[in-house]
């Protein structure tokens, strides 16, 4: 039997306190595609970031067709053949295609001979795989599909026989994810071995031979995809954890609170964020966004948070509301009545610096209560109120001095909840409520929610987490690439159909 | 968890620095063949011994305490103005200005039109660079380098060209009206009693200083536009998160700063030399790096920094006057200052943190293995 | 004015320009590669001092040369412990190497010399002499009499130091360097993008250090000409602002080899028509404020940097430490 082209053995990786691999172990043939599937933040990238040197495990063995290599950085990964293209392209922008190719796997110590060969090797590389790019032509200068073949290039000229590509269709069009398949089908033909990491189930059964998922750091399976369904995948990827049950009792819609129609995001970048985006929330419900994160979430919330510009129209308890960015921000927004959890804590919901009482005023630093005079913050009222905030949402350790960073994340979760909620908002936008957040806390935010909506609120959550979209949901809206791919209530669908939805594949498809 | 307790990042980091810097610094003194000890003493001697000494002394920190203020608001901005210096200079041609052209009956109305004069001119001479980082994205760094330099042009041209008394071969202004003068701690002491050293430059405008300490306090910790500003210093996402709008923050921060460093020429131009030279500002500006790097960017470190710098300007002059130590010393003390808390911080902070870990760790496992 | 005076002059130009375009050159390299540099003031005094001082001590003003170098070196190997193993602020570390030469640079020359902070005077063999070329006429008389191409040899081409030299050949060797070899690809691409050379295998502290130390080796050579070529000995503080306004060359030149020789002759120029301002009368009719001239360089900065006139992108990755992201 031959030996696997790539082994794993009991490889664990932590960032500071958080696991992101627990004792991972995978084995990969030669000349097969293998896919790694699951959620996001699930350790995917962590662990093939490993291989590849860019991280050191903190434990575990590494076997490279049955031989034990040890790799400390991207050099040692090189020399065992072994190439990444990274999900962030790690490319430099104004350099032409070739020079990124030679870059590090130079010839001499003169370019022009590197460069010429590169052109040579580089050419007869396009006639095998059909990569065609143009070699003079600057990185920034080309799409991100072209920047694409410019890093499988990179791995193939340095005669890598191990292709690990990490999400490599999300940032490509179907026809440009067709030709990439394509191209990674004739790699497999002549014997490389490719790992893909994709939370995508349409790829994995299209294009893998063998498929390992994972969730939260540890691998839940491997299993060959001939053998396999999306539904079983999907199931695995998300997990039967037990259902963290919420009492709740069932909505009782009311007056229409937000309307959004036909919203429209671009970028700096030019990048069409968000397409044609329509929905509504009314008081006292629960409209739960799904999806894998990047599709298009953030710059919803970015938007009704009044921080991000955006065309079509939004209107507020009837009203409309300024999307040009002109006349609005954030303390515009919340003086409406919108509450704000961000998704990312840590970079917007708090200033991780500041004392827990100065991140309860934050965002409302204007409100009349919080001021002495007109020029003077009233810290005193502010401490007290922090104070009060933090008994009732039960933050431990309840020191309204200590720093945000100091606290867990469940905690720092319930002092911005506390903030928000305590408004009395008439909409409180939610992202990722429990990213991070241990399950003590995660059953005291979700019932806060489910209270906020009981006094007639209307609520839009956003989550990664179907869990979470289910139990709290009144309505779930799912979102992928900028688009809202259907509506469907809690109690009429399933996990399985909501990840088929998040994959991009409709109905019939399924 | 929390790494370090708040009085080490607050004291024991300033004064590992510190003291690294003062052990370096010692050997620079032994290597060019002279007692350290002995120094020191002299520099004590010098700059605290006497009424005099302290005049002279508190002189030195008042300049300190306002280009120190000035680096300081601009960094809880997290903009690095290096252009104090230039800030300063205008500052002084505002005051000169002022002094010179405009009927003051008093001192004290003198006073405060000269603060709002060398505010305004140094806070415009901010204002450009800082319009230029929020609207165009000019490094505000470079920016404030050179427009340090177009200041010590334009005060050059204007001195020699436009303000320098006909007949007189050197570039100043003439000396300004009586009743300009700032009262000088002699004065200012004799009514209640207390004799000074009326030879002594520290004057009224030190306690103009200390008002700025106070003022500079309570718009970092107690308004909302300090809350502002060190939102935006800490974090650019949040702040654009909670609405507070960047290029706000930039103008009014740098303006702030440009003023305090602006207000120094209260100091050395209208209560010290009475008229406007070449090269007034000596390199105050420049120390207020090291001032607001060393007090931890608050007032209250910012007035013992400055202090600090102050005896060392001070007892720096009376060795090198004593001994054949030059008063460059100061400049390597101050770069040392400048290194061990600014740039090489990790290389005392990291250290130190996995010792209180270590101790924190230390404490938690030691009564368990007691039981 | 006539043709001997524009000679003249540009002969200045020149001899201004080499310590400026040195600098500037150091600086492209280190700035090039991802650290900022506003310490190149303090590096090239720190040179300047040590050149004049061992040239003075020794007779020889090679070593002297080389002693320069080493100082700066110290310097630049202090900033890259600093920004790159401590991951510090590049800047206030800058800030800090100038303080430390501008005190450090006095307290040991007076320590040495007690002449108040300076060298003592070089000649003969203890500083740079200007090299004559074969058929260079060097007296000014024989000049003047001397046919326009002969004076535009003997003036322009003839008579500079080894180093004036030295600093043209830098130009097209950075050049060379920067877009012709395997370590300028790799030193450009660490200051746009570290990750991309980290992923390729290459070690981005490594490539920083080496940059910082050609940094280091420019600036030692452009301070031990101030003090050996240009003038005859140390005084203090005598780069005068030469490092910042090198760091506008480098800014005006948008960090490119060529574009810093054309910069730092321009503002060469603008240094030596500030010292002749008959010529500048006597050209244009009336008098332009000589501190006009000192700050165009930074006025023109100012307005590049504020990208009314082209904008200046610096090295993307510039000024920040590189920490893999997580």
């Amino acid at each position: 039997m031959t030996a696997p082209a790539i082994e794993l053995k009991g490889i664990s990786k932590a960032f500071g306190a958080v696991q992101a691999n627990k004792d991972i172990s995978i084995r990969v043939m030669p000349g097969t595609i293998h896919g790694i599937i699951g959620e996001n933040g699930a350790g995917k990238s962590t662990l093939m970031s490993i291989l590849y040197g860019f991280y050191r495990a903190d434990s575990g063995e590494i076997y490279i067709s049955g031989q034990k290599t040890p790799i400390p950085d991207s050099q040692a990964a090189i020399a065992a053949g072994i190439g990444m293209v990274f999900q962030h392209f790690k490319l430099v922008e104004n350099f032409s295609v070739l020079e990124n190719i030679v870059l590090g796997a130079e010839d001499s110590a003169l370019l022009r001979p590197s460069l010429a060969r590169a052109r040579k090797e580089l050419k007869s590389l396009a006639e095998e795989y059909e990569l065609n790019v143009d070699p003079d032509a600057l990185i920034e200068d080309i799409g991100v599909g072209m920047q694409q073949r410019v890093e499988i290039l990179k791995a193939l000229y340095r005669k890598a026989d191990i292709l690990i590509l990490d999400e490599p269709t999300g940032v490509l069009t179907p026809a440009e994810a067709d030709q990439l398949f394509r191209i990674l089908g004739r790699l497999k033909d002549e014997g490389k071995t490719i790992v893909l990491i994709t939370h995508k189930l349409r790829e994995i059964m299209e294009i893998t031979d063998t498929v390992s998922v994972m969730r939260r750091g540890e691998m839940v399976g491997h299993v060959q995809t001939a053998e396999t369904s999306p539904p079983e995948l999907a199931e695995l990827m998300v997990g039967r954890k037990v259902l963290l049950r919420v009492e709740k009792k069932p909505a009782t819609p009311g007056a229409m609170v937000l309307d959004v129609r036909d919203l429209n995001v671009t970028d700096d970048k030019g990048v069409h964020r968000l397409k044609g985006v329509s929905f509504n929330v009314r008081a006292g419900e629960i409209l739960g966004i799904a999806g894998v994160s990047g599709n298009g979430q953030s710059e919803l919330l970015e938007v009704l948070g009044g921080y991000e510009k955006a065309t079509g129209t939004i209107q507020l308890n009837g009203t409309e509301i300024d999307l040009s960015g002109r006349h609005s921000d954030g303390q515009s927004r919340r003086a409406r009545g919108i509450a704000h959890v961000p998704e990312d804590r840590q970079r917007e919901g708090l200033i991780m610096d500041f004392m827990a009482w100065e991140n309860i005023a934050f965002g409302y630093h204007h409100e009349p209560q919080y001021q002495k005079s007109r020029l003077f913050m009233d810290l005193a009222a502010i401490k007290q109120d922090t104070v009060d905030k933090m008994s009732r949402f039960d933050v431990r350790p309840p020191d309204p001095r200590l720093t945000a960073k100091n606290f867990s994340g469940g905690n720092q979760q319930k002092i911005v909840l506390a903030r928000e909620i305590e408004r009395n908002p008439d909409l409180l936008l939610i992202g990722q409520p429990t990213r991070g957040v241990d399950i003590g806390a995660i059953e005291f935010i979700h019932q806060q929610i489910v209270a906020l909506r009981d006094q007639g609120k209307a609520i839009l959550l956003v989550s990664v987490e179907l869990d979470e979209i289910l139990s709290l949901s009144d309505r779930i809206a799912v979102m992928f690439d900028g688009k809202i791919m259907g509506e469907r209530l809690p109690e009429q669908t399933n996990v399985k159909e909501l990840g088929l939805l998040m994959a991009g594949v409709t109905g019939e498809a399924a | 968890m929390q790494k370090m307790p708040q009085w080490a990042d607050v004291v024991l980091i300033p004064l590992i620095s510190l003291l690294l810097a003062a052990i370096l610094s010692g050997l620079v003194i032994l290597a060019i063949g002279e007692d350290p000890i002995n120094a020191l003493k002299i520099m004590v001697e010098g700059s605290m011994g006497s009424k005099y000494a302290w005049g002279y002394t508190l002189y030195y920190a008042t300049n300190f305490i306002f280009t120190g203020l000035a680096v300081a608001v601009a960094f809880h901005a997290r903009m690095f103005n290096i252009g104090g210096e230039g800030q300063a200079t205008l500052g002084g041609l505002g005051v000169a200005l002022c002094c010179l052209y405009l009927p003051w009956p008093h001192w004290s109305l003198a006073l405060l039109g000269a603060i709002i004069a060398s505010a305004a001119f140094g806070a415009l001479w901010a204002l450009i660079p800082a319009y230029l980082q929020a609207k165009r994205g000019s490094h505000i760094v470079i920016t404030t380098i050179m427009f340090n330099f177009i200041a010590a042009a334009l005060l050059n041209y204007m001195l020699v060209s436009v303000l320098k008394p006909a007949g007189s071969m050197e570039p100043a202004t003439p000396k300004f009206p009586d009743t300009t003068h700032l009262p000088n701690f002699s004065e200012m002491l004799a009514p209640l009693g207390i004799e000074f050293s009326r030879g002594a430059p520290a004057n009224v405008s030190f306690l103009v200083a200390l008002v700025a300490c106070v003022f500079v306090w309570a718009l970092i910790w107690r308004t909302r536009l300090g809350y502002e500003i060190r939102a935006f210093g800490h974090s650019e996402s949040a702040a654009k998160y909670a609405g507070i709008s960047p290029t706000k923050i930039i103008l009014v921060s740098m303006t702030i700063s440009g003023a305090l460093a602006g207000m120094m020429a209260l100091n050395n131009v209208m209560g010290e030399a009475e008229r406007l030279v070449l090269n007034a500002t000596e390199g105050a500006g420049f120390i207020g790096i090291a001032v607001a790097l060393m007090g931890r960017s608050h007032p209250f470190g910012i007035l013992l920094a400055a202090l600090l710098f102050g005896v060392l300007y001070q007892g720096g002059a009376i060795l090198s006057q004593d001994t054949t130590i030059p008063v460059q010393l100061v400049l390597v003390i101050q770069a040392l200052v400048i290194l061990f808390t600014g740039a090489l911080d990790n290389m005392v902070r990291v250290p130190l943190e996995k010792l209180f870990l270590a101790i924190n760790k230390g404490r938690k496992t030691a009564p368990k293995a007691a039981e | 004015m006539d043709f001997l005076t524009l000679l003249q002059l540009l002969d200045a130009t020149i001899r201004l320009a080499t310590p400026l375009l040195l600098a500037c050159l150091a600086g492209l390299f280190s700035e090039r590669a991802g650290i900022f540099d506003i310490g190149l003031e303090g590096k090239m005094l720190a040179a300047a001092f040590t050149a004049a001082a061992v040239a003075s001590l020794t007779g020889s003003v090679w070593v002297g040369f080389l002693a320069g170098i080493f100082a700066s070196l110290l310097l630049s190997a202090l900033h890259g412990l600093a920004s790159i193993t401590f991951r510090g602020n590049q800047l206030i570390s800058g800030v800090a190497i100038n303080f430390l030469a501008s005190g450090l640079t006095v307290l040991i020359a007076q320590s040495l010399f007690a002449q108040g902070g300076r060298t003592p005077s070089l000649s003969g063999d203890a500083r740079f002499n200007p090299i004559q070329w074969p058929g260079a006429l060097a007296r000014m008389r024989e000049i003047m009499q001397a046919g326009p191409f002969q004076q535009f040899y003997s003036e322009l081409i003839s008579g500079h130091t080894i180093i004036v030299y030295l600093a043209v050949l830098t130009v097209p060797a950075s050049w060379w360097l920067l877009y012709r070899t395997r370590f300028g690809l790799r030193l450009r691409a660490v200051g746009e993008n570290p990750a991309a050379v980290d992923t390729a295998g290459i070690s981005v502290v490594g490539l920083r250090f080496a940059a910082v130390g050609i940094c280091g080796v420019l600036c030692g050579i452009a301070g031990a000409y101030l003090s050996t070529g240009l003038q005859a000995g140390f005084v203090k503080d005598m780069t005068a602002g030469r490092g910042y306004i090198a760091l506008a060359a480098l800014i005006f030149a948008k960090w490119r080899p060529w574009y810093a020789l054309y910069a730092c002759l321009l503002f060469g120029f603008l240094q030596a028509i500030a010292l002749r301002g008959d010529v500048i009368e006597s050209v244009l009719g009336f008098r332009i404020q000589v501190q006009l001239l000192d700050v165009l360089p930074y006025i023109l900065t100012v307005i590049i940097l504020a990208g009314f006139v082209g904008k200046a992108i610096p090295p993307r990755a510039g000024g920040e430490p590189y920490v893999k992201e997580r």
